[in-house]
């Protein structure tokens, strides 16, 4: 019963933060920042409802499973981002609003 | 030797976990898919130090709660600046890697991508170009905010020069 209500919440909590995260995909205001909104959706969202889904399973080889997607996207998912950020710098994307007084200095060449 | 021990004990407990039947007939073939993978990798000779790294295993699930906290409380300041609780102010700075081997430069810059609001762009040498939604985000990877909690990895270049 406790189980069911811990499960329902973090399931709940997950899912309002993938909202959130697709709510930042249409406010960021240009690409690489809008890499970091959908980068909510991939740790903590998806953690939270793998989390609800196996207290849900119990301690069972289903859970064990979960953990295991879990495992694979702490390894997938920065690889993806780093390879779609990667190629629009490749391709000349100048991010948006980069300030000249940045903490350390501002990349101007490319290679 | 003792990562292709540890590399079989690996997946022999993967296999297990994963397939759930345990009849002689499942575990014979579990076992049989071991050998072939062990033989397959040991003629791709691709198992070493870099691939499997045992040495420091402990250090990396220490790291990797260190690293759990750390993703939290970003997501929470990401929430906040998406919701418009916190100014977006995108920053581009230049960030030496704390070693110097391919190994950790690797888990470095995945961490730094893993953290929501900062996201490596280009890997140079020496150092990594990071992306960040803010500048105190920015200021904090500057101050050594992922490079304190680093796993010590220098096992690799020791093994390397003996």
């Amino acid at each position: 019963m406790i189980l069911d209500w811990l499960s329902a919440a973090l399931i709940a909590a997950g899912a309002l933060l993938s909202v959130i995260g697709g709510i930042g995909l249409h406010r960021m205001p240009d690409f690489y920042c809008r890499l970091h909104a959908v980068g909510i959706t991939d740790t903590l969202c998806s953690f939270l409802i793998l989390g609800g889904l196996s207290f849900q399973a119990g301690l069972s080889l289903a859970s064990v499973k979960l953990f295991l997607i879990f495992v694979f996207l702490l390894f997938t998912s920065p690889t993806a981002s780093y390879s779609l950020s990667h190629s629009a710098w490749k391709w000349g994307l100048n991010p948006k609003g980069v300030e000249d007084h940045a903490p350390s200095a501002k990349i101007k060449v490319r290679e | 030797m003792k990562h292709y021990i540890s590399l079989a004990s690996l997946l022999m407990i993967v296999w297990l976990l994963l397939s759930g039947h345990y009849n002689p007939l499942m575990i014979g073939f579990g076992v049989i898919s071991v050998a072939l993978t062990l033989w397959l990798s040991f003629r791709m000779n691709i198992i070493d130090a870099e691939s499997h790294p045992i040495h420091l295993s402990g250090n990396l699930v220490k790291y990797w709660f260190a690293l759990a906290y750390k993703i939290f409380q970003a997501n929470v300041d990401v929430v906040l600046r998406i919701v418009g609780v916190r100014p977006i102010e995108p920053q581009l700075i230049r960030i030496p890697f704390p070693e110097q081997d391919d190994l950790s430069k690797v888990i470095y810059a995945n961490s730094v991508t893993l953290t929501p609001g900062s996201a490596s762009i280009e890997i140079y040498p020496d150092s990594v170009l990071v992306h960040t939604l803010s500048k105190e985000g920015a200021q904090a990877l500057i101050e050594g905010d992922i490079a304190n909690i680093f796993p010590v990895t220098s096992g690799v270049k020791k093994e390397e020069t003996q």
